[in-house]
């Protein structure tokens, strides 16, 4: 359990680095969602085999890890954590594609292989997109952004409670089971019944709170609206941002860059 | 006319499943006054405090706040009035940073931008807490949650302010800081707690309740030396008006 309580402690981290200032840190978070969101369209919209015109696009998050001043070894691990979800999907591949597509010299390499290659690789992108999104924006500037773009306030209010609640969930949780620990001996009292009766606890715990916190709410004048007091700005800096890297991704995604690259110096080898 | 007076008459209550709660509770608290309400755990305070802001409407018996008698239609108006502050910070702030949890209400009322500011900043600076404003609710230790979960009453500008256990869970000073914190309010106080010491230190009323009803109201300093209604009511004295262990003083 400490590890998961650390993992979670961990999601916290990205809010604290969030607090960091840079350019990147500083621009409107809808240009940063707008760019993440057209990058991850741009790395998902390639045929399952493609591998090289995929590597071109870790341009993105390598500078922004860099412009944001954001440790690497903090999306290393993060990625590593959800990794296994990843693997999973793309494991079986090797095993029911056995077609052979590529001849490295002696080395045959199946089409299972290279998708699967090409899912992790796709999947490193797409995840330190969106980690670096939440490192440099913070989650509540990423829900405020996706609200102002027009994403109906029902969801953008789920998403912010949901991230609010998740510390107080996963404490709650934490201690129903530490409490359980520390009175199960050799094996007994952990099994499924005393888990779902755990379970319900958590549950009745969190309608109670949930309760509570409406009324917290209705204390407050709340009318089935949140407001909230931000000054966003679109400035000459986020659309020179947005449509910058917009242009690169398309540039990108149209021509395979990595293959024109080993021709050319091919071509100066020669 | 005032706002800040709170009259309850013979109000009862029981819960949906037929649990009575409170059995003709009356008592009448005036402008600026500061008054505690103790009582053993069950005896009803909670659900007290939940009728003076109006979450729970009246079974039997009126709840009057300023000039308004607790109905639908004046429950803006009694909110606004009343400040409640919560046993538990986390229910309290649900907003992602400090300043949207205490610009919140400001808001739901309507206020401008500017307005808004400036109660936040007031309200946080009145609970020393304008350093936290851009931190995240759920990274405060207890002390700091409390003072903001204040602040977001205060912003609101209330008549009245409604506390429930407000030192629970607070290290000695950060509970001192509180206490002195809530001495220097002019606001009508009305503070339910287990904490009699705090009593002593705030309220010079004491209203005591016992299964849903009101079996002492009056000076604190009285009620606390009236052994035999301390004992029934499942109380004891303030530790501070205990012999000492040591001298037997």
């Amino acid at each position: 359990m400490s590890r998961i309580e650390t993992a979670f402690f961990e999601i916290g981290s990205l809010d604290t680095l969030a607090n960091r200032d840079s350019f990147i840190h500083r621009l409107d978070p809808r240009a940063k969602l707008v760019t993440t969101l057209v990058y991850i369209l741009c790395v998902v919209s390639f045929d399952k085999y493609q591998l090289s015109a995929l590597l071109p696009f870790l341009v993105f998050p390598v500078v922004l890890l860099a412009a944001g001043h954001l440790p690497v070894n903090f999306l290393l691990n993060k990625l590593l954590i959800i990794a296994p979800f990843a693997i999973l999907i793309g494991i079986f591949n090797p095993l029911f594609d056995r077609q052979i597509v590529i001849h490295i010299g002696s080395l045959d390499i199946s089409g299972g292989w290279l998708s699967f290659i090409s899912i992790l690789l796709k999947f490193t992108l797409t995840i330190s997109a969106a980690l670096i999104l939440i490192a440099t924006t913070s989650f509540s500037g990423v829900c405020l952004a996706l609200e102002k773009l027009g994403a109906p306030r029902v969801f953008v209010l789920q998403l912010l409670f949901l991230h609010r609640y998740l510390f107080v969930l996963v404490d709650e949780g934490a201690r129903l089971v530490r409490a359980r620990a520390l009175r199960s001996f050799n094996g007994k009292g952990t099994g499924m019944t005393v888990y779902g009766q755990l379970v319900g606890q958590l549950l009745l715990r969190t309608i109670d709170r949930a309760q509570r916190i409406h009324q917290a709410m209705c204390c407050r004048g709340f009318s089935g609206e949140i407001h909230l007091l931000r000054s966003f700005s679109f400035g000459i800096r986020e659309i020179f941002f947005t449509f910058g890297w917009c242009t690169v991704f398309i540039f990108l995604r149209a021509g395979n860059v990595s293959q024109v690259l080993g021709k050319v110096l091919l071509e100066l080898v020669r | 006319m005032s706002h800040h007076i709170v009259t309850v008459k013979d109000l009862s209550y029981s819960y949906p499943d037929g649990t009575p709660a409170l059995r003709g509770v009356s008592f009448h608290i005036t402008h600026g006054e500061s008054v505690a309400i103790v009582g053993a755990n069950g005896a009803g305070k909670s659900t007290l405090l939940m009728h003076l802001n109006g979450y729970l409407t009246p079974g039997e018996g009126t709840v009057v706040i300023g000039d308004y008698p607790l109905t639908k239609a004046t429950l803006p108006l009694v909110r606004r009035s009343v400040g409640m502050v919560f046993q538990e910070p986390d229910d309290q702030l649900f907003m992602p940073t400090v300043f949207d949890d205490v610009a919140f209400g400001p808001l739901n009322l309507g206020l401008s931008a500017t307005d808004v500011e400036k109660r936040v900043e007031d309200a946080l600076q009145r609970v020393d807490a304008l350093h936290l404003r851009d931190r995240s609710p759920y990274r405060l230790s207890g002390g700091e949650k409390r003072a903001v979960a204040i602040a977001t009453v205060l912003a609101m500008s209330p008549d009245i302010l409604v506390m429930d256990e407000p030192s629970i869970g607070l290290d000695p000073r950060s509970r001192r800081q509180l206490i002195e914190q809530l001495a220097g309010f002019q606001h009508t106080k009305i503070i339910a707690t287990h904490d009699l010491d705090l009593v002593l230190d705030l309220c010079r009323r004491t209203i005591v309740i016992h299964a849903g009803q009101v079996m002492a109201d009056g000076l604190t300093g009285e009620i606390f030396n009236n052994h035999q209604l301390l004992e029934n009511c499942h109380l004891e004295k303030p530790l501070r008006l205990q012999g000492c262990p040591v001298c037997c003083g």
